[in-house]
């Protein structure tokens, strides 16, 4: 099928970007979203023409790396799915695709696509972690955790750290990839011991980043490749009035 | 960091304010809803409350204090949530999030200006000198009924009325669940409830308050 691509296209953190149009002659329903911006990119490559800078690694959905808006939306608004596990068979011939990077003060644009996401690991060295000891392999099980919590744990540890909540918010808020660390570490045992300090130390670090404040709008949720829930933010919200408390 | 300058000590702040407030709406209604019970009844209410002096005066004060708190908290939070998006996306498609919780400053804006009229209106009546007559042997006190249903004989100040309560339906709508929310009390059962009550209690205020111009209006209630 033939599909005509707008990319946002930016020289430098500091150079002005804006809108190119491109074709795409040759696109195979069966590829995925990043295989088809290789193809456009071989044939600009081929013509002397610089490529589309994007992000992208692991290519099955779980690095959290590819980080386009895509329409709008970021990773496209498929549910659960990142642009690399969004395939072209859900465009129709002749479409027209808007692709750009995420848009947040906190997430400065290196070139084209790719932007700095090192924001997020900024919040997570502030508080996203256990530092007791937690022993060797075998020790993991030493320590009963009830199936509610482990479950609970789990869905929060699904986050994969993309960023799309963050370019979907309105606000440009980071609520949500900061609740799911707080909440997952706060229903474990070994995550309990710090939870005051961690809430209050991660959220500091995502103002201090440039995020917004979340109101609300669980826009978030929506486009969250991996649909980490905002019952974290309740539980985040909790974690914080309980820091509060004496 | 103080709970004033985080960033989800503010939205408590805001949620606490916004809980007073709406009590106080929900009060203020059943209070005016006694407009349909004749001009004893309001005035009766009105007597009651005059009646009570200092505390109302107080109360007053309060309220006041917690508007201010809630306008000057929710302007500096929007402005610091725009300012985190210095550049937009050239397309925006929403997959969640609507118009009320979009434009929340600015129905809160819209609602500030109602409430500066409607204080010059029916509290400090200054707007409309005709409709303020005393009450017989209410010691200067203005026959509240009379007020209400001369006021709302003009069509002026209906649609005022009517339009300003469909912004308290926007900010409602998206406010009242977003407390919930807020203090983490939803969870991912409770919430999509809280989302259709936030819009049902956002329904009924409206229609609670913009019943009464309306019925006034069109000679229902007289
Ligand atoms: S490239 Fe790893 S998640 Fe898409």
């Amino acid at each position: 099928m033939k599909l005509k691509l707008h990319v946002w296209r930016q020289k430098g953190p500091n150079a002005p970007g804006k809108m190119e149009t491109y074709d795409a002659d040759h696109v195979s329903p069966d590829q995925s979203f990043l295989e088809m911006l290789d193809e456009v990119n071989e044939v600009l490559v081929k013509e002397g023409k610089d490529p589309i800078a994007f992000d992208h690694d692991c290519r099955e959905g779980i690095c959290g790396m590819c980080s386009q808006v895509i329409n709008g939306v970021p990773h496209g608004g498929q549910d659960r799915t990142t642009v690399c596990q969004l395939h072209m068979r859900s465009f129709k011939d002749g479409d027209e695709i808007f692709i750009e990077p995420w848009k947040a003060r906190a997430f400065p644009v290196i070139k084209d696509l790719a932007v700095d996401r090192g924001a997020y690991d900024r919040i997570i060295q502030a508080g996203g972690y256990t530092s007791c000891h937690t022993g060797g392999v075998s020790d993991g099980n030493a320590i009963l955790i009830g199936k509610d919590a482990a479950d609970y744990a789990m869905d929060a540890a699904e986050c994969i750290g993309c960023g799309a909540c963050a370019a979907s918010c309105p606000n440009s808020s980071a609520m949500l990839f900061t609740s799911a660390k707080v909440a997952q570490l706060a229903v474990l045992p070994q995550g309990a011991v710090e939870a005051k300090r961690r809430v209050n130390a991660m959220l500091e670090e995502a103002q201090a980043c440039g995020f917004g404040n979340c109101t609300n709008h669980y826009e978030c949720q929506a486009a969250c490749p991996k649909g980490i829930n905002v019952k974290f933010i309740a539980k985040l919200n909790r974690e914080y009035i309980k820091a509060l408390l004496p | 960091m103080q709970v004033t300058q985080s960033s989800v000590g503010r939205k408590i702040i805001m949620a606490v304010t916004g809980a007073m407030l709406i009590a106080f709406i929900c009060v203020h209604l059943l209070g005016n809803l006694s407009v349909f019970a004749g001009s004893a009844a309001i005035n009766a209410y009105a007597q009651k409350l005059h009646s009570l002096g200092p505390v109302v005066w107080i109360f007053r004060l309060v309220m006041l204090g917690v508007f201010a708190i809630h306008i000057i908290f929710g302007i500096q939070l929007t402005i610091e949530n725009k300012a985190a998006t210095p550049d937009k996306n050239v397309q925006i498609k929403r997959l969640k999030t609507g118009f009320a919780a979009e434009t929340m400053v600015v129905s809160g804006l819209v609602l500030l200006a109602f409430v500066v009229y409607h204080l010059l209106h029916f509290t400090v009546r200054v707007t409309n000198p005709e409709i303020y007559v005393p009450i017989e042997g209410g010691h200067g006190m203005v026959d509240v009924f009379v007020m209400v249903t001369q006021g709302f004989q003009q069509l002026f100040a209906v649609l005022l009325y009517v339009i300003g309560m469909g912004f308290l339906f926007l900010h409602v709508s998206h406010g009242f669940q977003s407390m919930f929310q807020t203090y983490g009390l939803s969870n991912d059962r409770t919430l999509p409830v809280m989302v259709n009550v936030s819009k049902l209690v956002g329904v009924v205020l409206l229609a609670g308050y913009a019943s009464i111009p309306l019925l006034i209006i069109l000679g229902i209630v007289r």
